[in-house]
């Protein structure tokens, strides 16, 4: 698929608190559509950027609940209605038996549904995007404000990212 | 307050991590794994030739017979599904119960649950003796009617649990990988590495929105995977206690099977664990000798439930005055396998005794060799559940013993050619510690100046 990818400025950190301190100050200055990129979850990260809590658990419950609803379906429509066999005298519709069905695929409905949900939020898979810098899945840090931004100004973001003590700042597509 | 250990070894920063945990991907075989892998790979191919003689000239070659009728491949099968539990354990409950030395072996130890269920897959399948037609086992729309399978039978409820928990297991080591396969893929020096691990990676980058969604979802796996890894054995141990056959039909079977599952897994991790120290000595950093200890503490505590499961089952069957259950309970001890009894409880209760000192949780070879040991022994114990129990129930016209054939000792020993390859392959070509998730907890047990979240 074609992914659209932005023009803007970034800025390279070394350090985990100094990514945190400036992800949080260009917050404050009012970008909104900036995006820090760590090589592990760092912790804080989601209150400094701002980004609200994530909302895949709502997808797994209701998947859940599709699996574990189909899990039933499935049971009882196939020993019940659709040819129902006498199997040692116990009913058609033989609910506690049928559990360990409805169990297992509201488990995986819920796991797929979500492994699913978290790879289209994330726009994965993507064939080759624009890395900013190699070092940034190992141990550095970055910040990307991209041009479309409110008050998007390539000067001021420099010197803006040179106060915070970034050690490369560089125009970028990410 | 108590002083934390620290969890990474040898003052290291972020940098050092990532290139000795990519190190083994990036680096050409030592001798050692090549020797190891070319061995492995003969087994292998020598269980491949003994599966194709068995399916080809039919299950009788195995020691199965009148009243044992489920052997070798059921047994090796339970040994092998046990054995993953302790992968989803250390991946998914410690994760949920925020143990963070989980970290650095959850990876490897999740691997090994991967290899172990496609491991224990097999034999269930080839068990029914004709697996060409193993996809009767699913219910799918056909046209002898439709007939449709049995839903309350335990052995359909297998079908769907372990097909599940390989999906499932499956999907959260892949997860758990894709940030580290994109810390290789940006570090790739030549095209085809950049563009495998490029391909594996789904062009992950690491934005702080695709984390937080991402740590969202790992959790979610976790607390999915949970109840799930409970249930996979839970089901396991159904297919002989639903059956009204004495030694089998006992209410203690699931927890007793999942108490036993994660004391066989343990075991198994800590053999291979001993073993990638050895092969990857960077690796023992990361994976500490305080790691090792808690794991062999787990071994002690869960060898100790399964040993109280004994106990418990020979004193239901007194306890019951069921004729048949007390003679069942005499026989497996002092009948015609009772030598096979005494081997499992020397392997899983006693000898798992000796963790109780110290110094013997923290010795490699002597934690390597009650590993092994506890591997025999959880062998033994589904053997004797299952021979035991079947070569004589309830009338003397329909007792028998086990004709064990060479090919059951084939069929066993090959099935490790099959595990060892994969784990091989492995920690060559996957990151064999999770990068991403190590460095976060690299403060723990140090004194930080600044950048330190605990």
């Amino acid at each position: 698929m074609a992914q659209k990818y932005k023009i803007g400025t970034a800025a390279i950190f070394e350090t985990e608190a100094q990514v945190l301190k400036a992800a949080h100050k260009v917050r404050t200055m009012g970008f909104t559509k900036f995006d820090a990129i760590t090589p592990y979850p760092v912790h804080g990260m989601e209150e400094a950027v701002g980004i609200k809590r994530s909302w895949i658990p709502y997808v797994t419950f209701v998947m859940g609940v599709v699996g574990c609803s189909s899990g039933w379906l499935l049971t009882w429509w196939t020993s019940a209605v659709n040819w129902p066999l006498n199997i040692g005298g116990k009913p058609f519709h033989s609910l506690p038996a049928f559990i360990p069905i409805m169990f297992e695929l509201t488990i995986l409905f819920a796991a797929l549904s979500s492994v699913a949900t978290l790879l289209y939020v994330c726009g994965l898979p993507r064939v080759n995007p624009p890395i900013i810098h190699p070092d940034l899945t190992s141990h550095k840090f970055g910040i990307f404000i991209p041009q479309d931004d409110t008050g998007y100004d390539a000067a001021k973001v420099e010197e803006l990212f040179r106060s915070l003590g970034a050690s490369e700042i560089k125009k970028a597509e990410f | 307050m108590m002083k934390r250990n620290p969890l990474v070894l040898g003052h290291k920063n972020l940098k050092d991590i990532t290139e000795d945990i990519v190190a083994p991907v990036e680096s050409f075989p030592s001798k050692g794994w090549l020797g190891l892998f070319l061995s492995a790979k003969t087994l292998l191919i020598f269980y491949i030739i003994t599966l194709g003689i068995v399916v080809g000239t039919g299950i009788g070659l195995l020691g199965v017979n009148h009243p044992n009728a489920w052997g070798t491949m059921i047994v090796t099968f339970v040994f092998w599904i046990g054995i993953g539990h302790a992968g989803t354990l250390i991946s998914a409950i410690l994760f949920l119960f925020r143990q963070k030395w989980r970290t650095s072996v959850a990876r490897t130890a999740e691997a090994m649950t991967v290899f172990a269920v496609m491991t224990a897959g097999l034999f269930p399948l080839l068990h029914t003796g004709r697996p060409w037609l193993d996809f009767w086992l699913f219910p799918y729309p056909n046209q002898r009617g439709p007939l449709w399978v049995n839903f309350r039978s335990p052995l359909l409820w297998d079908v769907f649990a372990v097909s599940t928990y390989a999906t499932v297991s499956m999907v959260f080591w892949y997860i758990g990988m894709i940030p580290d396969f994109a810390t290789i893929r940006d570090r790739a020096k030549n095209k085809i590495r950049y563009m495998v691990y490029g391909a594996l990676s789904m062009g992950w980058r690491g934005r702080a929105r695709d984390w937080s969604h991402y740590e969202m979802v790992y959790l979610l796996l976790a607390g999915l995977s949970t109840p799930l890894v409970l249930s996979v054995h839970t089901i396991v141990s159904f297919d002989f206690a639903v059956s009204n056959l004495p030694g089998w039909h006992t209410t203690i079977f699931p927890p007793y099977f999942v108490a036993g599952a994660i004391f066989s897994g343990f075991g198994m991790v800590v053999t291979l664990m001993t073993l990638v120290r050895i092969g990857f000595p960077e690796f023992k950093n990361y994976i500490t000798l305080d790691h090792m200890e808690v794991m062999n503490k787990i071994i002690m505590a869960t060898g100790l439930m399964v040993g109280y499961a004994y106990g418990s089952e020979f004193f239901v069957a007194w306890y019951s005055g069921n004729l048949y259950e007390r003679a069942v309970f005499v026989n497996r001890a002092f009948g015609d396998y009772g030598w096979s009894y005494w081997c499992m409880i020397s392997c899983n209760v006693i000898i798992p005794q000796l963790f109780w000192f110290k110094s013997v949780r923290r010795s490699i070879p002597i934690m390597f060799i009650i590993s092994i040991f506890v591997n025999i022994g959880m062998w033994f114990e589904r053997f004797v559940i299952t021979v035991t129990s079947l070569h004589h129930d309830f009338l003397p016209s329909n007792w028998g013993n086990y004709a064990w054939s060479p090919y059951d000792t084939a069929i066993l020993v090959g099935s490790f050619g099959m595990f060892l390859t994969l784990f091989l392959l492995y920690l060559r070509l996957f990151p064999a510690i999770s990068i991403a998730e190590i460095k976060p907890v690299i403060n723990v047990g140090y004194e930080t100046e600044e950048g330190g979240h605990h």
